[in-house]
Formats: C-alpha cells, sequence, structure tokens
C-alpha cells in the first residue's frame, strides 16, 4: 500500500511547482525595491524649472511628500498627470524630478495640462535620477518629513496605487511627524 | 524587379545605418582600461531591460550607466568601487554575479542544494530494488513441485526418443 502511496510523488511535487508558477503570474519584474529604501535623499544642486536659483535637498525636505520623476517623452506621465493634479487638490505635497527633458517643453506642459508640483528640479543630465537609482520615469518616491525615502512606485500612480499602497504609508508617515 | 531589389539595399543599409548609431565609442587611456570596461559592462545588468547587460541594452539607463562606467575607470576607481557605487543606487539585482549572503544566500545556494536533493533522491530509489532481490525465493508448493517434475520428465522422454 505504501508503494501505491508513493506514485503520488510527482503528482505533488506537480503541485507545489504550480503554486510556485501561479504565484509568479501575478509578480511584476520590474517592481524592485529601490536600494535607497530608508536612505536619506541625496544631496544635489539643480536648477529649478523655470526659476533662476538652483534647488537643493533642503527646498524638498521638511515634511512628508512625495517625489515624482517626470519628462514630457515619457507616454505613461501624460496618463498619469490627471491623478498628481487631483492628489495636489488634496493637498499632498508633489516635488516633481524633470528627468532628461528639454526646459522649454516641460513649461509648456505644465501649463497645457495643469501644475501638481510644489517645484520642478531641472535633472537635464539624469545626476540626480542616477543617484537616486531611477531606470524609468514615471517613478514616485515617499520622503518622510526628515528627507528620507520610504517607499519608491515604479511606474503610474492612479487612484488604486495611491489607495493600496500609497496613502497608508502616506498617513502613517504623517502620524509619525512630531506635532509643532 | 530591380526596383524591388534596390528597395531591399535601401533598408538592408538604412537599418543598418541606424543600429551602428546608437552604440556609442569611447577612448581609453590604456587598453587595460578597456579591458576592464569590456569585463564589467558585461558583468552589470540593465535595470531597465531586465535580461541584458549594460553592454548590450539600448535602453537610455544602460546608456548612461555606460557613460559613468567609461567616467570612474578613466577617474581611477577600482572594479570594487565601480561595483560598489552601481549597488549602492540599484541594488544588488544590477550584478549578475551577486554578492553572497542576506537575500541572495538562497540563490547562491540552491544549485548545491538541489543536487544534494537529487542524490538523496537517487540513492533512495537505487536501496529500493536491492531490498527486493535480496528476498527469499517462495518454496514451490507440493502440487506446483509434482506439476513441474511430471513437465521435465516429459522433456526428458521427448529427447530420448
Amino acid at each position: 500500500m505504501g508503494s501505491r502511496l508513493k506514485l503520488f510523488i510527482p503528482l505533488l511535487l506537480f503541485a507545489i511547482l504550480a503554486l510556485f508558477l501561479f504565484r509568479g503570474l501575478g509578480l511584476d519584474p520590474a517592481e524592485m525595491p529601490s536600494a535607497l529604501i530608508d536612505q536619506p535623499l541625496p544631496e544635489f544642486s539643480l536648477p529649478e524649472l523655470g526659476g533662476a536659483s538652483n534647488l537643493s535637498r533642503a527646498d524638498v525636505i521638511g515634511q512628508v511628500g512625495l517625489l515624482n520623476v517626470w519628462a514630457t517623452w515619457c507616454v505613461a506621465c501624460r496618463v498619469e498627470h490627471p491623478y498628481l493634479l487631483e492628489l495636489a487638490g488634496q493637498g499632498v505635497p508633489i516635488f516633481g524630478l524633470n528627468y532628461k527633458d528639454d526646459d522649454r517643453g516641460a513649461s509648456e506642459w505644465l501649463v497645457e495640462l495643469g501644475n501638481p508640483y510644489e517645484l520642478n528640479i531641472v535633472d537635464r543630465e539624469g545626476t540626480l535620477g542616477l543617484d537616486l537609482g531611477v531606470y524609468g520615469a514615471p517613478e514616485t518616491y515617499l520622503l518622510d518629513a526628515q528627507g528620507v525615502i520610504r517607499f519608491r512606485h515604479v511606474g503610474i500612480v492612479d487612484q488604486n496605487v495611491w489607495a493600496t499602497i500609497l496613502q497608508p504609508l502616506y498617513q502613517s508617515l504623517q502620524a509619525e511627524m512630531p506635532v509643532q | 524587379m530591380i526596383a524591388l531589389r534596390q528597395l531591399l539595399f535601401a533598408v538592408l543599409f538604412l537599418h543598418a545605418g541606424f543600429s551602428l548609431a546608437l552604440i556609442e565609442t569611447y577612448e581609453f587611456s590604456s587598453p587595460e582600461l578597456e579591458a576592464r570596461y569590456q569585463m564589467l559592462s558585461e558583468e552589470l545588468r540593465c535595470p531597465k531591460c531586465q535580461n541584458q547587460t549594460i553592454e548590450d541594452s539600448n535602453a537610455p539607463i544602460a546608456q548612461d550607466l555606460r557613460k559613468l562606467l567609461h567616467q570612474q575607470l578613466e577617474q581611477g576607481a577600482s572594479d570594487e568601487e565601480v561595483l560598489e557605487y552601481m549597488v549602492a543606487r540599484y541594488g544588488e539585482f544590477v550584478r549578475y554575479r551577486p554578492r553572497f549572503g542576506g537575500t541572495t544566500m538562497l540563490l547562491w545556494m540552491a544549485p548545491v542544494l538541489l543536487l544534494l536533493a537529487g542524490v538523496g533522491v537517487l540513492m533512495l530509489t537505487l536501496r529500493r530494488p536491492s531490498g527486493v532481490s535480496h528476498k527469499k525465493p517462495t518454496e514451490l508448493s507440493a502440487e506446483e513441485q509434482a506439476r513441474l517434475d511430471a513437465l521435465l520428465a516429459q522433456d526428458e522422454t521427448g529427447k530420448n526418443s
């Protein structure tokens, strides 16, 4: 009888394999955790879009906020844009990192489609992008009040991503903030 | 017919022109640096197109990383420093041969573990039939013995005649 049961071992192995493969179907290989999680936002000194002076790390930290990597050449950014406007309307601070883009095109884009950003860092050469480990656009970083990167989302931020991933983190980070 | 052939040539050569335009060339101050550049650009993985090295890929990020690699090598960075720099920004993922330890432990150990499991299964399956063959052959019953004798006797008589 025992040897009969052993005949089911391959079936069992297959079932385990199938379980892993099924799990794999739901995973997105592009969703990689950033190497900079729980690391401070790197220092930088880059021009502001439409501004005269340079921006530095101090200009984007001090509150819980989003750092959104975008560019006019990025098609998905255009899809994401209306939702960023909505978030900004709800009072979420969003900082833009205009990544390897052309200034004039970027300014026109903001005039034409609306501006959800508190300010925009111009990263023409992608140097800050490199320090952040950006590998495409759009990417969105969640910063805490001390300027530490707490989460990175690769791809479009929409209602679903915000409600299920970003908003809970955002709210818990805000709760951490000392009352002034 | 000639027009078609010309068109084919045009397509072939235009295509070649485009692909050449995508490969940038770097000047190296020494052949040793160039060799290290080759080695490192084949070891570093493109974060965007995940199954290509930065050497193979034409994604903008791969171009940037090649440019950075060239700069760093020319500035005298060691292989270890370059890899350290890349890993700090893009994670262990960026190396095709990630460092041993932590999350990559299972990855490195997997071949050994699978080999051991295979040997284990092999030993189990090899031992089982040998256990069976060592069993004592069962005795013939009296009836079977009589039948066997009869058959043998029949065979003997058949041969003699």
